[in-house]
């Protein structure tokens, strides 16, 4: 699965990121029909979740209403450096794991 | 196209938009499936929805809701509903105080023109809700009786 996430690279302690993430996925709904007529087995990916510091700060759970390539907006809030993780998981389990090292900077300078 | 071909077709989208009391009955039910007997007040979230969509196979949708975020008051979980859709629930979001800010924005599906709405459940128990009414012209689901 091919992903695209959109995280700044650097953050101020208690600053609000927006973080955008997007997979590449059919996200075939199961309630569709080919040129043939044979019903689209369903394929889905069933869980998004981004974690940092340890912690669970959001997840997504889909059902097949969401759109091909599942799009997601979301926020976390900047606190120590480290890396936030994001997790994927389709409905047979498969797992796409990503990290982005974010970097907290003093606004001293 | 035979006139005979295309007055069928006008009658059958027409007889599938459901009238505002029968779908407000269906959302009752719903909700009634998902919450049970717990009231859910409306207002603190927002839903912004397209007023119309061309395609259903992907419509923008951001939800906000109003919260300080913080570990004593923060929004727990988000759900989305199409009530005319074939899987109502169209997805659910969990945040921590961690995420600063309870809102996301997101594509989904719907089948024809409908009321969606938001249900957010509080780490308090307490539930709100917010909606919004999009019109389809091309739905997502191309054969609705599924």
């Amino acid at each position: 699965m091919k992903t695209r996430i959109s995280i700044p690279a650097t953050a101020k302690k208690g600053d609000i990121l927006n973080i955008k993430t997007l997979a590449s996925h059919p996200m075939h709904s199961g309630f569709r029909r080919d040129a043939i007529g044979a019903l689209v087995p369903r394929d889905i990916i069933n869980r998004f979740r981004c974690e940092y510091q340890g912690q669970l700060v959001f997840e997504a759970k889909f059902g097949p209403g969401t759109a091909a390539n599942p799009f997601l907006s979301f926020h976390l809030r900047a606190d120590e450096r480290g890396n936030v993780v994001f997790i994927w998981i389709d409905q047979q389990g498969e797992r796409t794991e990503e990290l982005r090292f974010l970097d907290i900077v003093d606004d001293e300078y | 196209m035979k006139r005979r071909t295309l007055l069928l077709g006008a009658a059958t989208g027409l007889a599938l938009q459901l009238a505002p009391h029968v779908y407000a009955k269906r959302l009752k039910a719903t909700m009634a499936l998902f919450y049970g007997e717990e009231t859910i007040t409306v207002g603190r979230v927002h839903l912004k929805t397209p007023p119309l969509a061309e395609n259903g196979n992907s419509v923008s949708l951001v939800v906000d809701v109003e919260s300080p975020m913080t570990e004593n008051d923060y929004v727990r979980e988000i759900r989305i509903f199409a009530d005319n859709n074939p899987v109502p629930m169209l997805a659910s979001y969990q945040f921590s105080p961690a995420a600063g800010k309870a809102g996301v924005a997101t594509r989904i599906r719907l089948s024809n023109s409908q009321t969606i709405t938001a249900v957010a459940r509080l780490n308090d128990g307490t539930l709100w809700s917010g909606s919004s009414e999009t019109i389809v012209t091309l739905a997502a689901c191309v054969d609705p009786l599924l």
